[in-house]
């Protein structure tokens, strides 16, 4: 817990940092470059940035804590909306993933595991891992092609009519979702595969078969639970992929993620906007490390209650 | 209810052939193998790592690896032939005739299910579920002695000690009632007084139960103890069968006779001469076997040996049905010794002490509580000396070790002394000759040994960090490091995986000794060896030490073992050392009380019923030590309240001989003359 507020920390300050040593002049980069010099003063003082570093990081971080993300230098008013709007954006899209291949994911690993180097297996793993190498702007134009252009089961752009309801916004989010799944479907795949093998193998599955268990028992109770745990962190790790590193899909289905947000931010120098979303992200991220942890430990005994010697 | 009519046999092996598929080939792991055990008999199955005695085990409940297969022969369990079985059958089988424990409970339990509930489910197999299979359970707990059972049924594995674990795997093994128990190695791995402790549970069980055991070990003194027969396994085939005081007693195939060998036996000391060992390796699994497979090993074997297959020679007599596989079996026992019993080595001549150890404390500090896991350890040790270190587990033998490495500072106000000068605490403050002075073997070369360099990389860096050696020095030192471990140059190019699990400890031990070493630790370093293996290290670490002078600090659970290489031995409990003395006098006694305990429950070999003495219940909490004596919660030998009250001195009782206990050495001598047993 504390650690991860370490991490933050650090992560505020290397944005705050690495936004600011960009070479570019605020003032300048909203007014262009034919406006007067004393304009560009101006707005440089009037937007703060030509405060001391540590007195602008200072300002930023405490507001930000209090949840005053800051102005955009841009839009001219506040941030967080824009982010707020953003981030539940990109967390629809991320869930309709997170929901598509982590079931299926985890499935396929274990199938994979229960038919060892048998045809099925052979299919899930290298299937996986051949949609897990390609790029998703490679499988998502394919994607397009094949489901917008040429069958047009789905819309192309995930840019929903305005009011649009639950089943509606579903329907648009499922042509985006996909290349998502297939990045993530062979590694997910991977990991419960492998957890499903070391399980299989350990003496505690033999010692439940000896028993003479059901062999449908012995998976359920005895090896499914051990199996999964490192899936679990895994897939953690994957949420903060999920929810932040999608500009690439989000560019590609005109989605307003936050992912798009960061990257158009970046572009015109928009600082308070860049720094809150990066920051945001490391929350979410943050805050997915720890429900991992926490369910981890609730899986796993030897967490949850330690050792008594 | 009518008893089933029970077939004669719990168990036939009949010709059975199972191989393991290397590589796209099938390579045989046993091989035509065929045996018998009778209703409630007990069966010991015995013979180096990797002879197939585990194949055996898993064959009979068809659980080989994926690789394994059965090529011929056939296995009845109960009059039933297990190779028919359909998967419904086999799983009934399991679950209601057959039953198998096997070595490290710690894995055999599910890590994330609770005691109870792993006992319950073999309950609710049988049909009965809620509170009866819990009643049943708490039951079973009660049966192999664990007291407290609700409690432990709440608990997760982890919680739960190694001795501990093992009997709830044995609750498990029983808990269907089977008609055959399989024991693969229960008790490697386990302590020294556990081991006693889940030996005598089991034969305790047997006497209650009906069960017939096939049990598999490697301990031979262990088998003898258990089984009413014995049948010792080489390379897949039966190659000496009959009862075990028989087979022990009047070996009759030179394999038996040189595996008896191995084992240091008789109180057999390093002065003494040195172990006889095996020389060359068992066949490896698949390997194509023309004449008898261990006549490279054999030397008495001839040309008939090497190109025709002995039968099973049927020597049976008054004494019991019993065969052997050897064309010359009444000449087994001439088997030669491999090593010459060199003379005694001429007594050392008092000198300074090499190492210094005065008041060493160590306490960590554990959820609040101060754990003191050494104290007030002091002791000396000479050159060309073995300091053996014996204990149970958590008794402070390797944290004193790592204390003296400097792995670990101790608390303040201990000396360490090497050669005369204080020693830093710390490793890092040390002097670079200080450092490659003292250094350590560690139980499993495995770990200790970097996997992805040559045997060659690994000793020449030794060489260079610790000898300073480089170029052609280095060659040239290296040559003679080799030399001096019985290793040759076609080792030195190999990566360890490579290599087997007793020239691995070679390697370990030449890297020990690159840099000239005043004092090695050795971790229990043979543990995790085949008896051959551990005779050949042991010879090994005797002649380095007779041809260096360099003392030993051996820790080991095998008193057998300690004593053979001992000079002198500390006995610890709970951190503090209770007995220090020569090794002939501790262990010939008198002895403290506790040192008696751990002595007498070491299984021997030529011995069949011993008084034992037993040490009930674990060791206490560190964190939260007794008052007074801390052994007097397990003390056999309590005089009274004085035990409870007050915490004996480490007096002098011979000159060199210490014991920290409240009853007079005399008196001691008196209570130990009636129940003494020699240690064989």
């Amino acid at each position: 817990m504390s650690l991860s507020l370490v991490t933050l920390f650090l992560l505020s300050t290397m944005v705050f940092l690495g936004g600011q040593v960009l070479p570019g002049n605020v003032g300048r980069a909203i007014l262009g470059p034919f406006a007067d010099q004393r304009a560009v003063d101006a707005l440089n003082h009037s937007l703060g940035v030509d405060r001391p570093l540590l007195t602008q990081y200072w300002t930023w971080i405490s507001n930000f804590v209090q949840g005053d993300m800051g102005t955009s230098y841009i839009f001219r008013s506040p941030v967080a909306p824009f982010v707020i709007d953003a981030l539940g954006n990109s967390m629809k899209l991320a869930a309709v993933a997170f929901v598509l291949v982590v079931p299926i994911g985890i499935l396929g690993g274990v199938i994979a595991a229960l038919n060892l180097n048998r045809p099925l297996d052979r299919i899930i793993s290298l299937g996986g891992l051949s949609v897990t190498v390609l790029p998703e702007f490679v499988t998502g134009i394919i994607l397009i092609l094949i489901f917008g252009v040429w069958l047009r089961w789905l819309p192309i752009s995930a840019a929903w009519p305005k009011d649009a309801g639950f089943f509606t916004q579903l329907y648009y989010l499922i042509l985006p979702s996909l290349p998502l799944f297939l990045v993530l479907f062979g590694y997910i795949a991977r990991m419960a595969r492998s957890g499903m093998i070391e399980a299989l193998d350990s003496d505690y599955t033999r010692t439940a078969v000896l028993k003479g268990l059901p062999w449908r028992t012995v998976i359920w109770r005895h090896v499914l639970r051990n199996a999964l745990m490192p899936t679990i962190t895994v897939i953690a790790t994957q949420t903060g992929y999920l929810i932040g590193g999608l500009v690439v899909i989000e560019t590609l289905f005109r989605y307003q993620g936050i992912g798009s947000l960061i990257f158009t931010a970046a572009r015109g120098k928009d600082f308070p906007m860049l720094e809150s979303g990066i920051l945001t992200i490391g929350i979410v991220y943050a805050v997915a490390t720890l429900i991992a942890d926490f369910l981890y430990s609730v899986l796993n005994p030897r967490i949850r209650l330690g050792s008594e010697q | 209810m009518t008893e089933p009519a029970k077939a004669k046999n719990a168990l036939e092996l009949d010709d059975l052939s199972v191989a393991y598929r290397v590589n796209g080939r099938n390579r045989a792991v046993l091989r035509n193998l065929s045996l018998t055990i009778g209703q409630g008999e007990a069966y010991g199955l015995v013979g180096e790592s990797g002879c197939g005695k585990s194949t055996v085990a898993l064959t009979v409940v068809r659980y080989l690896p994926r690789n394994g297969s059965i090529t011929g022969g056939a296995i009845s369990l109960d009059g039933q032939d297990v190779m028919k079985l359909d998967g419904e059958a086999l799983r009934r089988a399991r679950a209601e005739s057959v039953s198998m424990v096997y070595q490290d409970p710690g894995k055999a339990l599910n890590p994330s299910i609770r005691i109870g509930r792993q006992l319950t489910e073999i309950f609710e197999l049988a049909g009965i579920s809620g509170k009866g299979a819990e009643d049943r359970a708490i039951a079973m707990l009660n049966r192999v002695r664990i007291s407290d059972p609700a409690g432990v049924m709440q608990r997760y594995p982890h919680q739960l000690s190694g001795g501990m674990q093992q009997r709830v795997a044995i609750a498990m093994a029983l808990a269907n009632d089977p008609s055959m128990l399989i024991l693969d190695e229960p008790t490697t791995g386990l302590d020294a007084t556990v081991e006693a402790e889940v030996l005598d549970l089991i034969a305790q069980l047997r006497r209650e139960l009906s069960a017939s055991i096939l049990f598999i070990s490697h301990n031979l003194a262990v088998v003898s103890n258990m089984c009413d027969r014995v049948g010792v396994l080489y390379a897949g085939m039966l190659v000496e069968e009959g009862p075990t005081d028989v087979v022990f007693n009047d070996p009759r195939h030179p394999y038996t006779v040189a595996l008896l060998r191995c084992l240091p036996r008789g109180g057999q000391r390093k002065d003494q001469g040195r172990l006889d060992t095996i020389p060359g390796f068992l066949p490896g699994i698949g390997a194509a076997i023309k004449g008898c497979a261990f006549a490279d090993r054999c030397a008495l074997a001839d040309e008939r040996c090497r190109t025709e297959l002995p039968p099973l020679y049927d020597l049976s007599d008054q004494r019991g049905t019993r065969q052997s596989r050897c064309h010359y079996h009444d000449k087994a026992q001439a088997l030669p010794r491999t090593t010459p019993s060199d003379g005694a080595s001429a007594p050392k001549p008092a000198t300074a002490p090499v190492l210094r150890v005065a008041g060493l404390n160590k306490t960590y500090a554990s959820h609040g509580h101060a754990l003191r896991a050494v104290k007030d350890v002091s002791l000396d040790l000479r050159p060309g000396e073995t300091l053996g270190l014996v204990g149970e587990s958590g008794s402070g033998k390797t944290t004193f070790a790592r204390l003296l490495l400097g792995l670990v500072p101790p608390d303040d106000g201990g000396t360490i002394e090497l050669e005369g000068k204080a020693l830093a605490p710390k490793l890092a403050n040390r002097g670079d000759d200080q450092v490659k002075a003292m250094q350590i073997v560690f139980q499993n070369p495995d770990s200790a040994l970097n996997r992805s360099h040559s045997i060659r990389h690994i000793l020449g860096r030794a060489l260079k960090r610790l000898a300073g050696l480089s170029g052609k020095a280095q060659e040239a030192r290296l040559e003679d490091l080799i030399r001096s471990v019985r290793l040759t140059d076609r080792h030195l190019a190999v990566k360890p995986r490579q290599l087997s699990g007793g020239l691995k400890q070679r390697v370990a031990i030449a890297r020990a000794f690159a840099g000239d070493p005043r004092i090695v630790v050795c971790d229990e370093p043979t543990s995790a060896l085949d008896v051959s293996v551990q005779a050949a290290i042991l010879n090994l670490l005797a002649d380095l030490q007779a041809k260096q002078d360099v003392s030993y600090i051996f820790i080991s659970h095998d008193l057998g073992v300690v004593r053979y290489l001992s000079d002198n031995i500390a006995v610890l409990y709970l951190g503090r050392i209770m007995e220090l003395g020569p090794s002939e006098e501790v262990f010939s006694g008198p002895h403290h009380p506790y040192t008696e305990a751990l002595l007498s429950a070491v299984p021997k070999l030529d011995q069949t019923e011993t008084a034992r003495i037993r040490l009930d219940g674990e060791i206490p909490s560190a964190t939260n030590p007794p008052p007074g004596c801390v052994f007097q919660t397990r003390c056999p030998r309590k005089i009274g309240p004085i035990c409870e009250q007050q915490e004996p001195p480490l007096a002098e009782a011979q000159p060199g001989h210490s014991i920290r206990c409240h009853i007079p050495y005399s008196e001691l001598a008196q209570l130990q003359k009636a129940a003494v047993t020699e240690l064989a």
